[in-house]
């Protein structure tokens, strides 16, 4: 009977064999797989079970956990409420996470992998383990002054470096309260977020990053720079200005909204036309110019790209195909042109940094749980625009724009401003969008802000320079310190 | 594997046993201070008193292996102790995780702690290990009670039936409620079933293994010999219709067929225990919707996340974020997968101890196997090594099947785990087949005596 006994010995062996292959298969293999599945609720558990690093900008806390005494030993708390809501996203265990609370989980969690040496270390020493820190470029001043600015209406600014990229205000208005939906109760959670969902003025939607608008005139800058590149204008070139432009192929005229011409004749320094913001000139600019110059000049600003900020955004768009009336009204930013307003800040913020343009970014620092600083942001070149020489030009044309043009509610006293409005009419009958971009000081830029206001009021090109305008310069004075 | 028979001169080995049960206790109270630590960050009070609790069981077990069978194989009792302590840290570890539910969920009254409990059936069990040992001075003397093993075996079967003692918990009617405690018969007629299986087989094989006509290479069996399989089977689907107890089922068939194998070396048998398993697998497929839901969950766990497939995929959950080194005893979430004190035990461990921990358990089972194996191959009698085998195999499958279920390798079917399970009637049980075990390994390792005249294995007399 020995050799069946030991058969069946060999049998079993193999049967404990595959056991254990299905457990490597199981729990090695197929682990992080397993581990990372929605209705795995351990490792949500296991992150709220220790304190969760805070987000900071400029000194101040913004984001933070805080002990609790339910199951969730920790709750995530949001200082400033709403103001930073775009930036920091919200933290809940219903929802999962949002912007840099989703982006930089890992540090803020711990368990980054350049922390694992140190959680090793707690691990042993017995230790509790904690998040790092996750430090923001955002300038509490600038932000302060863009969210009062806007004062509750639809819209956003994003304020720049433009040598760095450094994103200095991230502004959505209406904005919400992260900590609504981040509570610990997930059916308070589930009520607050459609709430939210269900208003009308879109409070949770990500405005500077993620809605694209007609840019408006605020694109004849780009238009002006296609120009320019060429070599074949300079800001003091004559091109036709007349009261209408007389579009081929079409009935359909491109009128200046004074119903005047832009110069004498009927005709126009490049200059002169962005500092009236003169549709027909850029509209016959852009005939000449054609398709293909101006999308290349769109593409060096940035359009069509997702830069990693490291919130995802929306690429903004410059259309192709186009005939020459949707050519003509794409020059001057409207027909299906479509910018975010951060890229309506990075064509600012070039123009104002000698033509380069900076990858925009909004972790400045990540730093362990001891405050020792695991990665600082490099500043890093996105793509040249223009060139310097270029960017010169276009700079002294957007200062005749706030000193004497359409702009003049961007004026700081004893700064020179540089910007341009814009108006971005909206079909249907429904009220424009006013833009105002802007950069300061003009020669030495600090700042480049976009402002957008949706349904910004009257119909006029006034509309930028009496609303948004006035939020850019308390932008800009916010960060200049005046 | 060895292949030699145990020669006489192996010693006793006693000194090497009791350091190896000292090691395996020190270990299970380790993992009880290490449960407590990561509770409430400071060590038991009573953590001293435990160990020499603890310990003292184990030690009654030792002394009655001195006493009784002092050359048996010295590895078992450390294995099962090991297993056995272990199982009472993850029992204690589910408690306080059910205590903190309710607390938090604002209970009046505590759920009652199993450890406590599982601590008097391992000393109930060690008191029957011990009784065993007392009792079945040779293991021989069990083939005379064959038949009455059998109408054992059958009466606790049908024990569960009898309405008014039979309980039906979670679908399965195998439960019997008795001065307010609740057993599972099926684990006791399992091992009077193996008594039976093995007696019967002794005396029949020479009959069984009479080859009928030859088909493509194998001998098979003459047409008349088929009744005992056939009536194994029978029993098998019996069980499986009455008291919807797949695994059991499985359990007894399956060790029927091998030591039918064993007892008279004919693959035939093998082949035709795997025809009439697949017939009766297709059978209850079609004709339980229990079994169907069980194939349909292990092939869809994940689309039955929230319903029938909720224990197995958050089995998988645990396991995968257990990972290689798990989360450390005390830290993770067993508690979110439900009956994880009893059939889902494994993933406990898998989860807290992580793969590193789980394939150490398995292979302290895979050595208790082994030394069962290793007990049937050097029993000196036929009864000996297919009782041995038998109770060997019976551990082995029982544990690829629980293991196998939990961790999708096969169907979900209710068993136990071995010594790990919360469970008084798997732990008495169980300890009752190693006391089995260690009586013919005692008997097979003791110094030869003198020649008998004729030798040989097959002639060994068996008093009648």
């Amino acid at each position: 009977m020995n050799r069946p006994i030991r058969r069946v010995a060999v049998v079993v062996t193999l049967l404990f064999l595959s056991l254990m292959l299905n457990l490597t298969y199981i729990q090695v293999v197929k682990g992080a797989d397993y581990r990372t599945r929605q209705g795995n609720t351990r490792v949500l558990l296991a992150e709220y079970s220790r304190p969760r690093g805070p987000i900071v900008a400029g000194g101040a806390v913004i984001a933070s956990s805080k002990a609790t005494d339910d199951q969730l030993k920790y709750l995530r708390t949001y200082a400033a409420g709403t103001m930073y809501a775009p930036a920091t996203g919200f933290y809940s265990i219903t929802f999962g996470s949002t912007e840099v609370e989703r982006a930089e989980n890992g540090v803020l969690t711990g368990n980054d992998t350049r922390m694992w040496v140190r959680n090793f270390a707690d691990l042993v020493t017995g230790r509790q383990a904690r998040g790092g820190s996750v430090v923001l470029t955002l300038d509490p001043a600038a932000q302060k002054a863009a969210y009062d600015a806007l004062a509750g209406r639809r819209g956003a600014v994003v304020a720049l470096d433009p040598s760095t990229g450094a994103i200095l205000a991230l502004v959505s208005s209406p904005s919400y309260d992260p900590a609504t939906v981040s509570t610990h109760s997930g059916s308070t959670n589930t009520r607050n977020r459609a709430a939210l969902l269900d208003d009308p003025a879109q409070p949770m939607l990500n405005r500077p990053l993620r809605q694209t608008y007609a840019p408006g005139s605020t694109f004849k800058l780009v238009t002006a720079a296609a120009a320019l590149s060429t070599g074949r204008y300079t800001k003091d070139s004559v091109i036709p200005g007349p009261a209408v432009l007389d579009l081929p192929q079409t009935t359909a005229d491109l009128p200046n909204e004074s119903g005047a011409a832009c110069g004498p004749g009927g005709m126009t320094t490049l200059e002169n036309a962005l500092r009236i913001s003169c549709n027909t000139a850029f509209g016959g600019l852009g005939l000449t110019l054609g398709e293909d110059t101006i999308a290349a000049q769109a593409e060096a600003f940035g359009f069509g790209q997702d830069p990693d900020v490291p919130l995802s955004t929306e690429k903004s768009v410059f259309p192709t195909g186009l005939n020459p009336p949707q050519l003509a009204q794409s020059a001057i930013g409207q027909f299906d042109v479509r910018a975010t307003p951060l890229q309506m800040a990075m064509v600012t913020a070039a123009i104002a940094n000698r033509g380069v343009v900076m990858t925009p970014y909004l972790v400045s620092e990540v730093r362990a749980p001891d405050l020792s600083v695991l990665e600082r942001a490099e500043p890093k070149e996105l793509s040249t625009a223009v060139t310097p020489a270029v960017a010169r030009q276009l700079t002294d044309m957007m200062v005749t724009v706030v000193t004497s043009g359409t702009g003049t509610n961007g004026a700081i006293p004893g700064v020179s401003v540089a910007g341009k409005t814009g108006t971005a009419q909206q079909g249907g009958g429904r009220a424009p969008h006013a833009w105002f971009v802007s950069f300061a000081p003009a020669q030495e830029a600090k700042v480049a802000v976009a402002v957008v206001l949706e349904d910004g009021g009257g119909a006029s090109e006034v509309s930028g320079n009496r609303l948004a305008a006035p939020i850019a310069r308390a932008v800009m004075s916010a960060v200049l310190g005046r | 594997m060895t292949t030699t028979i145990v020669p006489a001169s192996t010693g006793r080995r006693r000194g090497v046993e009791l350091a190896l049960l000292v090691l395996a206790t020190a270990m299970a109270v380790g993992a009880f201070a290490s449960v407590e630590l990561a509770h409430s960050s400071e060590l038991p009070a009573n953590l001293g008193s435990y160990a020499a609790g603890l310990l003292a069981v184990f030690l009654v077990a030792h002394v009655g292996i001195r006493w009784l069978a002092p050359y048996a194989d010295p590895l078992l009792l450390p294995c099962v102790a090991l297993l056995n302590g272990l199982g009472l840290v993850l029992i204690h570890r589910l408690d306080l995780a059910a205590a903190a539910r309710a607390a938090r969920a604002g209970a009046e009254r505590m759920p009652r702690a199993d450890a406590p409990i599982q601590l008097g059936w391992t000393a109930l069990g060690v008191v029957c290990f011990v009784g065993v040992l007392v009792l079945v001075r040779d293991h021989r003397v069990l083939a005379r009670y064959t038949y009455t093993a059998l109408a054992a075996g059958f009466g606790l079967l049908c024990l569960p039936l009898l309405p008014g003692l039979g309980r039906t918990i979670n679908g399965s009617r195998i439960w019997i409620r008795f001065a307010g405690f609740s057993f599972q018969p099926a684990e006791l007629a399992k091992i009077v079933l193996i008594v039976f299986f093995a007696g019967y087989l002794v005396a029949k094989r020479d009959v069984l293994a009479l080859a009928g006509r030859r088909v493509l290479l194998v001998d098979l069996p003459r047409g008349r010999d088929l009744g005992p399989i056939l009536l194994a089977w029978l029993v098998s689907l019996l069980v499986l219709v009455f008291e919807r107890d797949l695994g059991t089922s499985l359990l007894f068939f399956g060790v029927f067929v091998t030591l039918l194998y064993v007892a008279t070396e004919r693959v035939s048998w093998l082949i035709i225990g795997l025809l009439l398993f697949v017939a009766g697998a297709t059978l209850a497929y079609h004709l339980f919707g229990h079994v169907r839901v069980r194939v349909d969950v292990w092939l869809h766990p994940f689309d039955h996340a929230a319903t029938t497939g909720y224990q197995i995929v958050q089995s998988l959950y645990g396991l995968a974020t257990g990972g290689i080194l798990g989360t450390g005893l005390g830290q993770g979430h067993p508690e979110f997968v439900p009956f994880a004190n009893t059939d889902f035990i494994v993933s406990t461990i898998g989860e807290e101890l992580g793969y590193t921990g789980l394939l150490a358990i398995l292979v302290i089972y895979a050595i208790v196997v082994q030394r069962a194996f290793r007990t049937a191959i050097a029993a000196r009698d036929p009864f000996g090594k297919l009782l041995a085998a038998g109770l060997g195999f019976a551990l082995a499958i029982q544990l690829f099947v629980v293991v196998g279920g939990v961790t999708r390798l096969i169907p979900l079917t209710g068993l136990t785990t071995p010594f790990l399970s919360y469970g008084g009637s798997s732990l008495v049980a169980n300890w009752i087949i190693v006391a089995l075990l260690l009586r013919i390994s005692d008997a097979s390792r003791r110094p030869a005596p003198p020649p008998a005249p004729t030798g040989t294995e097959q002639t060994v007399l068996i008093p009648r």
